[in-house]
């Protein structure tokens, strides 16, 4: 007979199954994260390396000339954008104009939910300027983009500087085969939106934008630049997107080739890559360079201007000049030679970038772990659940061995009754439908009764109707006809179980890195959270791998990993920022991460919170 | 005597035995990275122009348009040497297939005659039996086959029976087949048909590798073993006496890093006796004289080289000689995943039909 039909081999499979359960749990647990931390380990990654044949090689000879030249115009640009208190809308005009390019203007304006006290906007109106080169003798059918961000201030004047340096350079060549589209965004990621919204039709944040007159094509790639300051001494490359999106490798490895070929020094995620990959310190580094990438993906937030663009499937990076203290700089015309090359290259292609990874993880600018290689850490996670859920589904298969009194217990032997489960559950996700809504909508009245501003009001909304979700438990069973039966909190727990697989699982496929950190807390919570264990310190433990503590804690640990470390204060007050900031990107952008957390992972939390407290 | 003095220099005259050129030239890749393989056969093509063969005698198929390819740097030009030294696109090209008529079917078609009467005079390979063809193939290959515009391939076999259609069909005299590409050699390993002479740029197994990076243009201009047989060529003038024993030798491994190759087994002359210009110019054999020539004497040839037997149309020489002088070594292969599963198998359903027991004893 076969393996699982013969009931001699699965009662020992069972037995087996019931008896070892949790000493597998825990071995898989530290699997996952020992596999986790083993991807930076420099022998188990792979060097990157070109695989669009298009590209080939870095074999072309960068001529642009003129770096001076472009820190003269980023000075007047400055000059002119102090004199009109925002972006120099007809000097930018005038000055595409005279460099042959065809130059278009958009304006946009957007209210936000509530004001934003991070970058001191509210009601933001402002206008995008773009100028298109067109290829001499192409079809206008795929267009490249440089961006940059006019910010307030002195910063990225450079940026723009040579920006339009390097349209005018481009406007002599006669290979594009491409148009090239020059493009100047006002309040960075805001400006950005309207404008891609307006290139593709699509208008999913209700923003009020008004239509672009010129258009170039489909959107091959885009690189966005920010640049603040006449020389560098490196050049970084920042990758992730909104919602934790990453461009194709082959983007990130075009950018380090050129380094390489150019001699600039290039960085990803701030730090420079080490070689000494079998020492601890260096092991250690690079593991902080992945965790870095890792935090950034998992916060869902486009951490340049380049991450609205990866979800048209345009791909795109962001290039930030740093200027540290360091001996050998690297000035304009190098600069402007390698976005050259880059765009170059670009230029031969035949069709999107697609030959190489589109999820990996980056420990370091020259090695990459691809998807095949880190999904088995979140999937020895995702096995402790599966685990459980088998051992649930065991001892709600198997009667109980002795009963005291038959009848009762027969009764009790039905059904635990579809009522005890639902109950949770929804009361469970009409928290969840509270903490998305009400923050928002509330506002205003917690501003009249509290001497708070709106920010604070959202946010200590926020976390107000969060901890209202704990004294859940001591209602729901109010709400319960019957009395919570022995079986009922195991139905509970079981179907918790398998909602944390699926819904852990659907999250690392599109957010590795979210999937991965939430996973980390909640499985071992999902795993063995009983009535039976010792509640008060299960309640405190239960508390501090909630989703809310692990972002408290995530925060302190990425100021630890950007080596500024803050203290305990100034923490907290990052952390209201950060939920501030993840309830506007999810209202300006569409970021997903809000939702996710306040409708499915809170619930799902307050479930298990559920069968903790279960009488 | 007076007529025997005269015979000498007409042996002479007559020793190759074809009476015009034609040249199939073919490039087979397209996109702007594979701009050096519509280079290598425009080189070809400019030095058989120079060497003779007019355009209506030659058949030029290239898969992509380089001069005007949007990302040429250099508008209707195609560079063979880096810093632009040297032009073959010219001012006089004339492409008979283009872009997506270089296909598999077309290549074979205008080999064969087998082309449709509307075919345009341009597009035909019009040699009769006397003709001798040069036929050049360059592109991305492999181990028995060569690949057109990325989506199909001519395999070794097809283009041998291409070429034995020719022969019964009197399309050639003599055929001269250069193929430049990697594994090129395996392309020329199934012919068997007779006066077939081949150059391949590598072995089996080994790449064909590219020339001439160009910064300014940004991709690869040439391929070595090409851009060593256009320097080569650019030495054979019309009247050259060069033969084929030195177009063997170009490009040896030093400089193409690849082995070349050449089969000349199928060729009825001794390859020394062949010159460059039978094949890659078209040399009209004329010769001023002031004195008569009685040629109402039957001329009495001594042919040494040449066969004297008249064979059947079809049976011109033993084939099944030449298909199967080498008979191929079969390497013993342990069985493959079909065995194994028929095997894996045939043990289940003998202990499925007699009991599990006997597992036991064998686990």
């Amino acid at each position: 007979m076969g393996l699982l039909s013969d009931p001699n081999r699965r009662r020992a499979l069972i037995s087996l199954l019931t008896r070892l359960n949790a000493p597998i749990c825990v071995v898989c647990y530290m699997a996952g994260v020992a596999w986790f931390m083993g991807l930076a380990f420099e022998p188990f990654t792979l060097r990157t390396y070109m695989s669009e044949n298009a590209m080939g090689s870095t074999m072309v000879e960068e001529r642009f000339p003129a770096g001076e030249r472009a820190l003269g115009t980023g000075r007047e640009f400055s000059a002119h954008k102090k004199k009109a208190g925002g972006m120099p809308v007809d000097w930018l005009v005038k000055t595409m104009q005279s460099r042959g390019l065809e130059v278009f203007t958009q304006r946009f304006s957007r209210r936000l939910p509530f004001p934003d006290e991070d970058k001191e906007r509210y009601m933001v109106k402002g206008t995008n300027v773009y100028g298109i080169l067109r290829a001499p003798r192409a079809p206008r059918t795929e267009a490249l983009v440089l961006s940059a961000p006019c910010s307030p201030g002195d910063d990225n004047n450079q940026a723009v500087g040579v920006l339009l340096g390097l349209a005018q350079y481009f406007r002599n060549q006669v290979f594009w085969a491409k148009d090239i589209i020059f493009l100047v965004n006002e309040h960075d990621l805001i400006g950005m939106q309207a404008w891609l919204e307006g290139y593709h039709h699509t208008n999913t944040t209700g923003m009020d934008w008004s239509p672009l007159q010129g258009r170039g094509g489909s959107i091959q790639a885009a690189l966005s630049l920010e640049l603040s300051s006449d020389v560098v001494t490196s050049l970084d490359l920042v990758l992730e997107g909104l919602n934790g999106q990453l461009p194709n490798l082959d983007l990130a490895n075009l950018f380090y080739a050129f380094c390489q070929k150019i001699g600039v020094l290039c960085t990803t995620q701030g730090k420079l890559q080490r070689n000494d990959w079998d020492s601890v310190s260096g092991y250690s580094h690079a593991v902080q360079t992945m965790m870095l990438m890792v935090m950034k993906q998992a916060s869902g937030r486009p951490w340049g201007d380049h991450g609205l663009f990866l979800r048209y499937h345009i791909e795109a990076a962001t290039i930030k000049g740093i200027n540290s203290f360091r001996q050998y700089k690297t000035d304009a015309t190098t600069i402007g030679r390698l976005l050259e090359g880059m765009y170059r290259k670009l230029n031969n292609l035949l069709e999107r970038l697609h030959q190489s990874y589109f999820f990996y993880l980056m420990p370091s600018l020259s090695h990459f772990v691809s998807i095949g290689y880190y999904m088995p850490a979140f999937g020895l996670l995702a096995l402790i659940l599966l685990l459980r859920a088998l051992d649930l589904w065991i001892q709600l298969a198997t009667p109980p061995p002795r009963t005291e009194d038959g009848v009762a217990d027969a009764e009790q032997m039905s059904s635990p009754g579809v009522l005890s489960v639902l109950t949770p559950l929804v009361i469970s996700h009409l928290t969840g439908v509270a903490l998305y809504t009400l923050p928002i909508h509330f506002q205003e009245i917690a501003v009249e009764h509290f001497p708070v501003s709106e920010t604070e009001a959202v946010v200590l909304t926020a976390i107000a109707v969060y901890t209202a979700g704990l004294a859940l438990p001591h209602n729901t069973h109010r709400l319960l006809t019957g009395r919570g039966t022995e079986n009922g909190w195991k139905v509970l727990k079981l179907v918790a179980v398998l909602y944390l697989a699926v819904l852990l699982g659907c999250t690392a496929l599109i957010n590795f890195s979210l999937g991965f950190i939430l996973a980390l807390t909640l499985v071992p919570v999902a795993a063995f959270v009983t009535p039976d264990v010792p509640k008060a310190l299960s309640a405190f433990i239960m508390v501090i791998l909630s989703p809310a503590c692990t972002l408290l804690f995530s925060v302190f640990l990425f100021q630890e990993l950007q080596e500024m470390p803050v203290s305990f204060l100034d923490g907290w007050m990052l952390y209201l920022s950060v939920i501030s900031q993840g309830i506007l990107d999810h209202a300006l952008y569409g970021s997903l991460v809000y939702p996710l957390v306040a409708l499915l992972v809170y619930p799902c939390w307050l479930l298990f919170w559920n069968i903790l407290f279960w009488k | 005597s007076h007529a025997a003095i005269k015979i000498q220099p007409m042996r002479q005259f007559f020793s190759s035995g074809h009476t015009n050129n034609w040249a199939v030239l073919v490039c087979t890749s397209r996109f702007w990275f594979n701009y050096r393989h519509v280079a290598n056969t425009l080189s070809v093509y400019r030095s058989v122009k120079r060497l003779g063969i007019p355009d209506s005698h030659i058949v030029l198929m290239l898969a992509d348009d380089m001069a005007c390819n949007h990302r040429n740097p250099k508008p209707a030009t195609v560079f063979s040497h880096k810093n632009m030294e040297l032009n073959v696109y010219g001012d006089d090209v004339e492409v008979d297939y283009r872009g997506y008529e270089v296909t598999v079917e077309n290549f074979l078609r205008v080999l064969t005659g087998r082309l449709p009467p509307s075919t345009p005079r341009s597009k035909r390979l019009l040699s009769d039996d006397r003709s001798n063809i040069l036929i050049y193939l360059t592109g991305h290959g492999g181990n028995g086959f060569l690949k057109f515009q990325d989506s199909e391939e001519i395999s070794n076999v097809e283009l041998a029976d291409a070429f034995e259609q020719m022969w019964q069909k009197r399309r050639y005299n003599e055929l001269l087949f250069i193929i430049d590409t990697c594994q090129g050699a395996s392309m020329y390993e199934r012919f068997y048909s007779p006066n077939l002479m081949a150059l391949a740029s590598s072995q089996v197994g080994e790449d064909s590798l590219s020339h001439q990076p160009d910064l300014a243009i940004g991709v690869h201009l040439m391929d070595r073993y090409t851009f060593y047989l256009l320097e080569f060529l650019e030495d054979i003038h019309p009247s050259s006496k060069a033969n084929m024993n030195d177009l063997f030798k170009v490009c040896p491994k030093s400089q193409c890093v690849s082995t070349p190759g050449h089969r000349t087994d199928l060729f009825l002359r001794d390859p020394g006796s062949a010159l460059i210009t039978d094949f890659f110019g078209s040399v009209r054999k004329v010769e001023i004289t002031m004195e008569t020539i009685n040629l109402t004497e039957p001329i009495h040839f001594v042919n040494e080289e040449r066969q004297k037997e008249t064979y059947s149309y079809v049976d011109q020489l033993p084939v099944s000689e030449i298909i199967h002088q080498k008979p191929k070594q079969k390497d013993w292969h342990p069985p493959d995943g079909f065995i194994l599963g028929l095997w894996t198998l045939i043990l289940l359903v003998f202990f499925k039909t007699y009991g599990m027991k006997h597992l036991k004893h064998i686990f």
